[in-house]
């Protein structure tokens, strides 16, 4: 369903192949489970939000990065550290909003889609969506609620790749009844 | 780069996936339903292993016998999948393999011992599909089943099928 061509081996990443293909085959088979695009990108969300509020334990163990003293810092450490150390590529930040509640994730390459193409039938197929699951799950371990969303993607023709975060609230952290 | 962990975090949900979200007919045998989620997960290992092995011997010379294959298998290959060399590697020379590995990677984070024994086969069924799938882009068709008695330790059964 989903076609895998070569590259040469200058792309040739050897750790990252094992995420990549698997990834490709849960994308592949989530094609075929559900009817339609807008409900594989759904679960693709639903995923990688799970993944996500996991893997925030994994990646302050691994960074020792301390609390982020606000959104900016958040978007830096995200595109620095958290993307450098599970994707291999570091995006760059751009695009603020004047309130500085908004910003942009731009990558040149994005490793998920190495040697992926999406066949015709597929336009609303968001491909990497796993990823905004995860950014959102990890942050909402850490009182954030935010949402993210790809609005520009090379998969289907875009120059670069896009992902846009925006603060919504923070989450208070909740007390069991009886605390103070 | 520590993306084995994020190997390791989309096996497990994937496994999980499979398990929660998949609905099957209903009035289909709880064993029927259970070898469905499995094969499911098997054949994404296969697609997984025929992309893998298929990168790894681009560069390399062809293996001079079945034997041959098995090492590659229990060395190269399983230390880029599963982070570290088979443990142990006994055949009959009649075709039939048992591969071992003491520590397992998918199965670390479960358990050590026997606690989740009844989960293990859930979280080998992807990995068998990469073996099988490893091997038949080598050209040897097979048949890969896994069995665990005290985790993380697990052993890997490979019967090629002779044509």
């Amino acid at each position: 369903l989903i076609t895998v061509k070569h590259k040469s081996p200058l792309y040739f990443k050897i750790n990252s192949e094992l995420f990549t293909l698997t990834y490709g085959a849960l994308v592949t088979q989530l094609c075929k489970d559900y009817e339609n695009d807008e409900e594989v990108n759904k679960q693709l969300d639903k995923m990688g939000y799970n993944i996500g509020v996991r893997l925030i334990e994994d990646f302050l163990a691994r960074s020792s990065v301390g609390r982020c003293q606000d959104f900016r810092e958040t978007a830096d450490v995200i595109a620095k550290v958290a993307f450098k150390t599970y994707l291999g590529v570091t995006p760059s930040v751009t695009n603020w909003s004047p309130a500085g509640d908004e910003f942009s994730l731009i990558l040149e390459s994005n490793p998920l889609v190495d040697f992926v193409e999406l066949p015709d039938n597929h336009n609303a197929l968001i491909y990497s969506n796993l990823l905004c699951g995860v950014l959102r799950g990890a942050l909402e371990m850490v009182q954030m609620a935010v949402d993210v969303k790809f609005v520009q993607d090379t998969l289907r023709g875009d120059n670069v790749t896009e992902i846009r975060m925006k603060f919504i609230k923070r989450i208070e952290e909740n007390l069991p009844a009886g605390d103070e | 780069m520590a993306d084995d962990a994020l190997f390791e975090f989309l096996h497990m949900e994937i496994v999980a996936h499979v398990y929660r979200d998949l609905q099957f007919i209903k009035g289909e045998t709880d064993n029927k339903d259970r070898a469905s989620r499995v094969s499911i997960l098997e054949g994404m290992g296969y697609r997984v292993g025929q992309g893998l092995i298929e990168r790894l011997t681009r560069d390399s010379p062809c293996f001079k016998d079945e034997l041959d294959v098995m090492k590659f298998i229990c060395k190269d290959f399983w230390t880029k999948v599963f982070r570290r060399q088979v443990d142990n590697l006994r055949t009959n020379h009649q075709g039939t393999y048992v591969l071992q590995d003491n520590k397992f990677n998918l199965l670390t984070q479960l358990s050590n011992g026997k606690q989740y024994l009844d989960q293990a086969p859930k979280y080998l069924a992807f990995s068998c599909g990469v073996v099988r799938g490893a091997l038949s882009n080598l050209g040897l068709e097979s048949v890969v089943t896994a069995e665990v008695s005290i985790m993380p330790s697990c052993k890997f059964q490979v019967v090629i099928q002779k044509l």
